[in-house]
């Protein structure tokens, strides 16, 4: 078991009620696509926030993940929908 | 020379372009706040962290793709009203050929590569996250 800081943004943190948390993650969850299988699971927050996991994007310590990037010893996991700057 | 910045605060577009130099070609963009659909305030979310270095990083990889003296991206964040200023990018070279190539590269590339989540507030005070528009990866894909 890891803990990590989550933080959320635009309507993924409206969904989960908070801006950010710390996370004791088990050790079978690996990457980022495990990170969101799991927030999905774990409340009615998470499912309404990560139940379309096409539609998260996430950052790994100030830099763009993939769903596949491992998640071990990351200090921060920041996860958003798809960027609408400009 | 780059200047990024992310402000809630207006910026004044003719300072910010004299303060890039007489360079042979200064190429700019600005963006205001549309209010399509009754759109009555925008309000942007942002890392408060990344969404500076993105747009570091996307100055940079300009300066890196055209011969350029200057880069300058400021984009607003928090809430913002119908017609106001919401971004502006610019690229200074010494023709206009890299100056205006510069700059179409660094809004669309900004709409696909950069933190920033708008929410809109309709007049009847609903709100709704935008949706990223069909097309704009693809035009930030064609830069490679």
């Amino acid at each position: 078991v890891a803990t990590v800081t989550l933080v959320y943004f635009a309507w993924v943190r409206e969904r989960m009620g908070c801006d950010s948390e710390s996370v004791a993650v088990p050790d079978n969850v690996a990457t980022i696509a495990d990170l969101i299988d799991w927030l999905a699971a774990r409340n009615g927050h998470g499912a309404a926030a990560f139940g379309d996991a096409a539609r998260i994007r996430a950052a790994r310590d100030g830099e763009m993940a993939l769903p596949g990037t491992a998640i071990a010893e990351a200090r921060e996991i920041a996860l958003f929908p798809p960027v609408t700057g400009g | 020379m780059i200047r990024a910045l992310v402000q809630h605060d207006d910026f004044d577009p003719g300072a910010e372009l004299a303060a890039m130099g007489a360079h042979g070609a200064v190429a700019s963009f600005i963006g205001h706040v549309r209010s399509d659909d009754g759109v009555a305030e925008l309000w942007l979310d942002h890392h408060p962290v990344m969404t500076g270095m993105a747009l570091e990083r996307l100055a940079d990889g300009a300066m890196q793709r055209w011969p350029l003296a200057a880069v300058t991206i400021v984009h607003r964040v928090g809430a913002l009203a119908a017609g106001e200023r919401i971004v502006l990018v610019a690229a200074a070279s010494a023709h206009r050929e890299a100056a205006l190539a510069a700059c179409a590269y660094l809004i669309d590339r900004l709409k696909t590569d950069v933190p920033l989540w708008k929410r809109e507030t309709l007049a009847d005070g609903s709100a709704r996250w935008v949706e990223p528009r069909e097309g704009d990866a693809a035009r930030a894909e064609g830069w490679g």
